[in-house]
């Protein structure tokens, strides 16, 4: 008598609660990454924005904000050097990413191949991936030295030019010098990402083509290039992202010249350097808006291409 | 078909010649850098300045390396290094294991956007939160600290741990997880009892990649620090000036550009298998 009692029928609100329940220990798990994110992007992201609409100093504690409106924009409309900035950075990132994005493929291909001393290659391909940007830029610095470096000292032994050159003096030689240096630190990142591709792609394919008496340059143009495409797209869409951003090669290697002078350092420059947080937080908003409109167009992009 | 082996042989040598030597070239154009930082860090001031110049290091100054940790506090800076990454990858893999394990395990409204908008923060420049940043960390006091430097830069650790972590999590079957939830485990229990073991690997890559990148992070460290107490080796290493205001220190900027990039280089060695699927796979399933 006593157990029939104490079986109640389990409400119908209960029984169904299983998934709140697990829906409510998901945001619980997801809080503190939330919280943080939320702190350390959303809100500044927001805090940029908005301090842009103002006149402020970074070199007063609390800040003392006074209201300008667009002021800044119009400002930074018409301000050459900022424009100079995205001009170089452009300049930067189209060289940049077509070197690495030709070499890294030659690389892939080479790596690819069976060989001897293929695992060493790959190996190696990691090297000028983990050494820090700052140290290859100041390595690159050195072997660039117009006197004593090693680069000036190269090229007179292979003939290739006459007398040592002002690389990093010289306005016409910065930047390509800058862009060999990011050449040389990305484009294993390239080629791994590639490599990645190519062994994605099935060997039948290959064999058939061979059966089929394919050469093997039809094999690269019908088989390799087109399987390859979406890879190679997704490496080329980060790597811009990436170089648009670029700071520390040019920071070190350059400083903030004008000749060579990133969106990324005149954006520091003005907010830092000169403190002055309203005009340095609409350069920023200008690089956020940039770099929007490109991963916008690629995603239109990508849809048309899914198509 | 074998009574002519020799020139078949021979021909195929010759044909892969120019392949090896491009091969030769590459590994050349890879290593060639460090190999030069390394002989000019073994180099005198005289040494270094002056031509022709010498590929060998003839009398190794190993004394380069002693100078550095002398003549400034190299030391501290490497231990600021240390504390800086190491406290960055431990925070965002403790962080991030759980917000992984919800996003990969759990249904619930709202997953999918959670989801893209953490791989929206990983595609937007730091650049454009650096004054909001700056402003937020002042008045939190966490200005020219190390925990200010690990707190900013979960900026770019934590969902990328999170897109690692999730993607491991997802490979598990979910019988394990069933059994521990009739068993009547907590999802904590569930969560550091059954799947934790299994995403091992998972964490060994997102914790490397995790580390090198607050490792090698310039620009936070240079804006966040001012004070020697709180400078990481990046930092120092731009910022290396010389007795003399003519020539840098060569020799000793790269002895602490060697003294800062091998224990990467081990840790790549030791775990390149997995720092490159973890590359590849962040890039190509973007």
């Amino acid at each position: 008598m006593q157990q029939s009692t104490d079986i109640k029928p389990v409400p119908r609100a209960r029984r169904f609660s299983l998934a709140a329940w697990r829906a409510r220990t998901a945001w619980l798990f997801l809080a503190p990454s939330l919280l943080i994110l939320v702190l350390v992007a959303a809100y500044p992201l927001f805090r940029t924005f908005q301090l842009s609409l103002f006149d402020v100093s970074i070199l007063k504690f609390p800040l003392e904000p006074v209201w300008v409106g667009f002021d800044n924009y119009v400002a930074l409309f018409s301000d050459p050097r900022w424009w100079r900035s995205v001009w170089n950075t452009v300049n930067f990132t189209f060289f940049s990413v077509f070197f690495e994005t030709v070499l890294g493929l030659i690389i892939a291909l080479i790596v690819h191949s069976e060989f001897r001393g293929r695992g060493l290659v790959r190996t190696a391909m990691l090297v000028p991936w983990a050494i820090p940007g700052v140290v290859s830029s100041q390595m690159w610095r050195w072997m660039f030295n117009d006197v004593y470096g090693v680069i000036n000292d190269l090229l007179m032994k292979l003939r290739i030019i006459a007398a040592p050159v002002a690389w990093l003096a010289e306005p016409a030689f910065v930047m390509p010098a800058i862009i060999a240096i990011d050449v040389w630190k990305t484009t294993p990142f390239m080629a791994l990402i590639l490599l990645a591709g190519l062994q994605g792609i099935p060997k039948e394919l290959y064999e058939a083509a061979r059966v089929d008496g394919a050469s093997p340059v039809q094999q690269f143009w019908r088989i390799t290039w087109p399987l390859l495409r979406p890879s190679l797209l997704v490496a080329l869409i980060f790597r811009t992202l990436d170089a648009l951003r670029v700071f520390d090669m040019i920071y070190i290697v350059a400083g903030s010249q004008v000749e060579t002078i990133s969106m990324s350092i005149y954006a520091r420059q003005q907010l830092i350097s000169f403190g002055s947080l309203g005009y340095g937080s609409a350069v920023a908003t200008g690089i956020f808006l940039i770099l929007a409109m490109y991963i916008t167009a690629y995603l239109v992009a990508l849809k048309v291409e899914v198509k | 078909m074998t009574h002519r082996p020799r020139p078949n042989k021979l021909r195929r040598f010759v044909a892969r010649v120019p392949f090896m030597i491009g091969v030769g070239l590459l590994i050349f154009y890879l290593l060639f850098p460090f190999y030069w930082a390394i002989v000019s860090s073994l180099k005198t001031s005289n040494q270094l300045f002056q031509t022709p110049i010498s590929y060998l290091p003839e009398t190794p100054q190993w004394g380069t390396y002693l100078s550095i940790f002398t003549t400034q506090p190299f030391g501290r800076f490497m231990l600021n290094s240390l504390l800086v990454a190491g406290g960055t990858t431990l925070l965002s893999l403790l962080i991030g294991v759980f917000a992984a394990y919800a996003i990969g395990r759990f249904q619930f409204r709202g997953r999918l956007p959670v989801y893209y908008m953490m791989l929206a923060v990983t595609m937007f420049p730091s650049i454009s939160v650096l004054g909001g940043l700056f402003v937020l960390i002042r008045s939190l006091g966490l200005y020219d600290t190390i925990p200010g430097l690990i707190f900013t830069y979960m900026l770019f650790t934590l969902p990328f741990t999170i897109w690692i972590l999730t993607s491991f999590v997802r490979e598990i079957p979910m019988e394990l997880e069933e059994a521990a939830f009739i068993d009547g485990a907590t999802p904590t229990q569930t969560l550091f009892k059954v799947l934790l073991p299994m995403i091992a690997p998972g964490m060994v890559t997102a914790g490397l990649l995790a580390f090198i990148q607050a490792w090698n992070e310039f620009l936070f460290a240079l804006t966040f620090t001012v004070n020697e107490n709180s400078r990481t080796v990046p930092v120092a290493i731009a910022l290396f000036s010389g007795t003399s205001s003519f020539e840098l220190p060569w020799n000793q900027i790269m002895a602490a550009s060697v003294v800062v990039t091998l224990p990467l280089l081990i840790l790549v060695l030791i775990f390149q298998h997995r720092i490159v699927a973890g590359l590849t796979a962040g890039a190509v399933k973007g």
